[in-house]
C-alpha cells in the first residue's frame, strides 16, 4: 500500500515523442483508471510505472521512493496483463507461486498465501490444472491471483478485461472493484472502455495523444469536461458539438451539449431534420441533421413519441447544459 | 470458383495418393532391409525378401537310403525311413511327389509308384517311405525322389550374432556402434546448449549490434562445410586437439550451430512478450527467465533440432573421416564400418543388410520417441 506519483513523465521512442509530460498523484488505496483511445500512450505510461519501459524524463515515485531506475521486482508492484501472460507449462498453483518462489518465500507461507488467494477468487478446484484447461474467466482470475499473492503496494492492470465476452466483463469488473476495496491496495488500471473507467474509478485520467487531458472523479469528468476531447470521449452517445454561428451567437470555438440534456421542443433553439431514430427500449436516440450539416443526437425517454424520419423538428435545452470550448478545444 | 468451400476436399485424393507413395517409398527399402537381415545367404540368393514372409511351395530333391541298408522281409527286400531325416532337410508336409524330373508331382502322399524292375516306392505325407523290391537292390546311392512341399517361413538371428557379438574384426559393428554413440550424443547436446543461450540473447536481450549478429549467423548457413574441413583440421592439429572425439565434437558443434541458433531464435522470438515481462515483474533474473520460462516453452523447437542434429551426426561419414578416424581404426564409426564391409563383404547381402539395419535402428527409435514433440504445441492456453 503506497502512494504513487508521476511528475512530468515523458517518453520518446527514438525521435517520436509519445508521452508529453504527465503529472498524476495517486493517494494510498485509490483506484485510478487511465482511459483513452488506442495509441494515446496509456499502456506506455503504465509500463513505465511497472518498469518495463524506461522513463525518458520525469520522475516516478512509489511510496516516497524514486523508482525510475529500479527493476520491476524492486518496485513492489504486481501487474495483470491483457493476455493474462500465464506460464503455460505450470499449474495454476505454480503460476501463482512463481513470484514468491523467486523471492525465496518459505514454502509454508507460499502455500498459505496461494490458498488464501485461490479461496478469494474461487479457484480452489483448479489449482492443479494447466492454464490451457481453464476458461477465459478462470484464466483472468489466475492472473489476478498471481497479482494478489505478491501482496504488492500497487496493482497495475493493463486492459485486463478486453479479452472477455461482454457478460463476463461486467461480472469481472465488479469482482476487481470488490477485491481492490477489500485489499485496500492502490490500483492503476488502463482501459479504452469508458464504461469500465466510469464504474471502476475513484478518479480517472483521460489521456489524449500523450497528454492527460483531465484528471478527476468520474462524475466530475463527465459533468464538467475540460476539453472537447474529454467531452466527446466520455459518455455514450458522445456530446453534441455545435458552432456558435448555428445558434446565432458570436465567437469561435464550439458549444457542447450532452444528448440527454436536449429535448424535442417546438420552442427550441436548434432546428434540424430527423435522419433516423434508434429505439433502445428504455430510451430512444434521435439523430438529427442541423442546417449546417452537423450531426446532433438527442437522447429521450422511451415514453416520448418518436418523430418520423425526414420530419423537421426543433430541440431545446436549458442554458446550464451548454459547455463552451475555445478554438483550441479547451473549456472556457 | 463456384464452390470455394469444396475446393479443398476435391484435392484430398491427391494428398492421400502422395502420402501413400511417400510411405511406400520409405517403407519398401526399410522393411526389405529388416527382413533380409533375418535371412540366410542361400535364402537371399534364391528368393526375394517379400517371399520370405509366406510359406512357399518348394520342390526338393531327396534320396532314400542307400541300397546297402536294405533288409530282407520274407522274400522282399525293403528299405524304410524318412526322406527328410535321410538327407538332413527340415521336415515339411509333402503335397505331391514323383520319381522322374519330367513329372515331379506324379503321385500324392500314400500312393505307391512302380519303378520298373519290380521295385515299388510308397511315400507318406510326413516323408516316411517304404521301398520294396522282389530282388536284391544294387547301386551305391538311394532312389532319387522329387518332393513338392510347403516350407514355412524361416528366420535366423545368426546375422545379428555375427554382426554384433562375434568380435570378428571385419564384421563386428559393436565397437563402431559405441563409437558412433560417443560421437553423436555430445555432438547433439553441446550445440543445443550453446545455441539455446545464444538464441535467447538474440531474441530477447537488447544489446548493440544484435541485428548484425543475427544476419551474420544466418549468413553462415550458406557456408558449405567442405570449405572448412582442411583449415579446421589444420587448426585442430596446430592447437594440439589432433584427430579424436574432442575434435569431431567441436567440428559437429560448429557446423550445427548456425542452423541451431537460427531455428531456436526464430522460435523464441515468437513466444509471447507478456509472459516474459510478467516473469520480469515477478522478479525473475534473465537466467531464471531463460531456464524456467523460455527453455520449457521452447521444448518443441529444441526437440526438433535435436532430431535433426542427431540424425545428421549419426549418418555422417565425411566429418568423422576427416576429424576422427585415424590409422589405428580404434575410433571407426558405423558409417565407415559399413563402407569397409562393402569392400570386404560385397557379396554377402545378409551381412550388409544386417549392418545397415543396425545403423538405422537407433535413428528410427529416436524419431518415433521424439516425433510427438514436433507436432505438439506447448503454448496452448498461455494467452487468449
Amino acid at each position: 500500500m503506497a502512494t504513487v506519483s508521476l511528475q512530468d513523465i515523458r517518453k520518446s521512442f527514438g525521435k517520436t515523442d509519445v508521452i508529453h509530460g504527465v503529472d498524476i498523484d495517486i493517494a494510498d488505496g485509490e483506484f485510478i483508471v487511465i482511459v483513452g483511445p488506442s495509441g494515446c500512450g496509456k499502456s506506455t505510461l503504465l509500463r513505465m510505472v511497472a518498469g518495463l519501459e524506461t522513463v525518458t524524463s520525469g520522475e516516478v515515485r512509489i511510496g516516497d521512493r524514486r523508482v525510475n531506475e529500479a527493476e520491476p521486482m524492486a518496485r513492489d508492484i504486481a501487474m495483470v496483463f491483457q493476455n493474462y501472460a500465464l506460464y503455460p507449462h505450470m499449474s495454476v498453483f505454480d503460476n501463482m507461486a512463481y513470484g514468491l518462489k523467486i523471492a525465496k518465500t518459505p514454502k509454508s507461507e507460499i502455500e498459505a498465501r496461494v490458498a488464501q488467494a485461490a479461496k478469494m477468487l474461487q479457484l480452489e478446484p483448479y489449482l492443479q490444472r494447466k492454464p490451457r484447461e481453464l476458461s477465459g474467466g478462470q484464466r483472468q482470475r489466475v492472473a489476478m491471483g498471481r497479482a494478489i499473492v505478491r501482496k504488492p503496494a500497487v496493482f497495475l492492470f493493463d486492459e485486463p478485461l478486453s479479452n472477455l465476452d461482454a457478460k463476463l466483463r461486467v461480472q469481472m469488473r465488479l469482482e476487481i472493484k470488490a477485491l481492490q476495496r477489500e485489499l485496500g491496495v492502490t490500483a492503476l488500471y488502463v482501459t479504452h472502455d469508458q464504461v469500465e473507467a466510469m464504474t471502476l474509478a475513484d478518479r480517472m485520467v483521460v489521456m489524449n495523444g500523450g497528454v492527460a487531458d483531465q484528471v478527476g472523479a468520474p462524475l466530475e469528468v463527465y459533468g464538467n469536461p475540460q476539453t472537447t476531447f474529454v467531452a466527446g470521449f466520455i459518455g455514450s452517445p458522445p456530446t453534441n458539438f455545435l458552432s456558435p454561428a448555428l445558434l446565432g451567437q458570436q465567437g469561435d470555438g464550439q458549444i457542447g451539449i450532452r444528448p440527454e440534456h436536449m429535448a424535442i421542443d417546438p420552442e427550441g433553439a436548434l432546428q434540424g431534420t430527423v435522419a433516423y431514430a434508434e429505439a433502445l427500449g428504455a430510451e430512444t436516440l434521435v439523430h438529427l441533421r442541423a442546417a449546417d450539416g452537423t450531426q446532433v443526437t438527442v437522447r429521450q425517454d422511451a415514453a416520448h413519441a418518436i418523430p418520423a424520419e425526414g420530419s423537421a423538428i426543433r430541440v431545446g435545452w436549458q442554458d446550464g447544459a451548454m459547455m463552451r470550448f475555445d478554438a483550441a478545444g479547451r473549456r472556457v | 470458383m463456384d464452390n470455394i468451400a469444396g475446393s479443398k476436399s476435391s484435392l484430398t485424393w491427391a494428398v492421400h495418393i502422395a502420402t501413400a507413395l511417400l510411405v511406400a517409398l520409405w517403407l519398401f527399402p526399410t522393411v526389405g532391409l529388416f527382413v533380409s537381415s533375418f535371412r540366410t545367404a542361400d535364402q537371399i540368393a534364391s528368393s526375394g525378401w517379400w517371399n520370405a514372409l509366406f510359406p512357399t511351395e518348394q520342390t526338393l530333391t531327396l534320396r532314400t537310403a542307400a541300397p546297402e541298408t536294405q533288409v530282407q522281409e520274407g522274400n522282399l527286400y525293403v528299405i524304410e525311413g524318412n526322406l527328410f531325416t535321410e538327407t538332413d532337410t527340415p521336415p515339411a508336409e509333402i503335397g505331391s511327389w514323383g520319381t522322374s524330373s519330367r513329372d515331379v508331382s506324379a503321385y500324392g502322399p500314400g500312393d505307391t509308384a512302380e519303378l520298373g524292375d519290380g521295385e515299388k516306392l510308397t511315400v507318406q505325407a510326413d516323408g516316411g517311405y517304404r521301398l520294396e523290391s522282389a530282388t536284391e537292390m544294387t547301386g551305391s546311392r538311394g532312389q532319387r525322389t522329387f518332393v513338392t512341399a510347403e516350407i514355412p517361413p524361416e528366420f535366423t538371428l545368426d546375422n545379428y550374432r555375427q554382426v554384433l557379438f562375434s568380435g570378428d574384426s571385419t564384421d563386428s559393428m559393436a565397437k563402431a556402434f559405441f563409437n558412433t554413440l560417443t560421437v553423436t550424443i555430445p555432438a547433439t547436446i553441446i550445440p543445443i546448449v550453446v545455441a539455446a543461450f545464444a538464441a535467447y540473447a538474440l531474441a530477447w536481450m537488447d544489446f548493440p549490434g544484435r541485428a548484425l549478429l543475427i544476419a551474420f549467423v544466418v549468413g553462415l548457413l550458406v557456408v558449405p562445410l567442405q570449405l572448412a574441413l582442411i583449415p579446421l583440421l589444420k587448426l585442430h592439429l596446430g592447437i594440439g586437439i589432433g584427430k579424436g572425439y574432442l575434435g569431431v565434437w567441436l567440428a559437429h558443434t560448429g557446423f550445427g550451430l548456425p542452423l541451431a541458433i537460427y531455428l531456436l531464435r526464430n522460435y523464441m522470438v515468437g513466444l509471447p512478450r507478456d509472459i516474459i515481462e510478467n516473469a520480469r515483474v515477478d522478479g525473475a533474473t534473465e537466467f531464471q527467465i531463460f531456464t524456467k520460462i523460455i527453455l520449457p516453452l521452447s521444448f518443441p523447437a529444441l526437440a526438433s533440432f535435436a532430431i535433426f542434429q542427431f540424425l545428421w551426426t549419426w549418418n555422417d561419414l565425411l566429418v568423422a573421416k576427416v576429424f576422427l578416424i585415424d590409422a589405428t581404426g580404434q575410433t571407426t564409426v558405423m558409417t565407415n564400418q559399413i563402407v569397409e564391409l562393402l569392400g570386404t563383404r560385397g557379396g554377402n547381402w545378409e551381412i550388409l543388410a544386417t549392418a545397415a539395419f543396425v545403423s538405422i535402428a537407433v535413428p528410427l527409435a529416436v524419431f518415433f520417441a521424439m516425433q510427438r514433440y514436433l507436432v505438439r504445441g506447448l503454448l496452448a492456453g498461455s494467452v487468449k
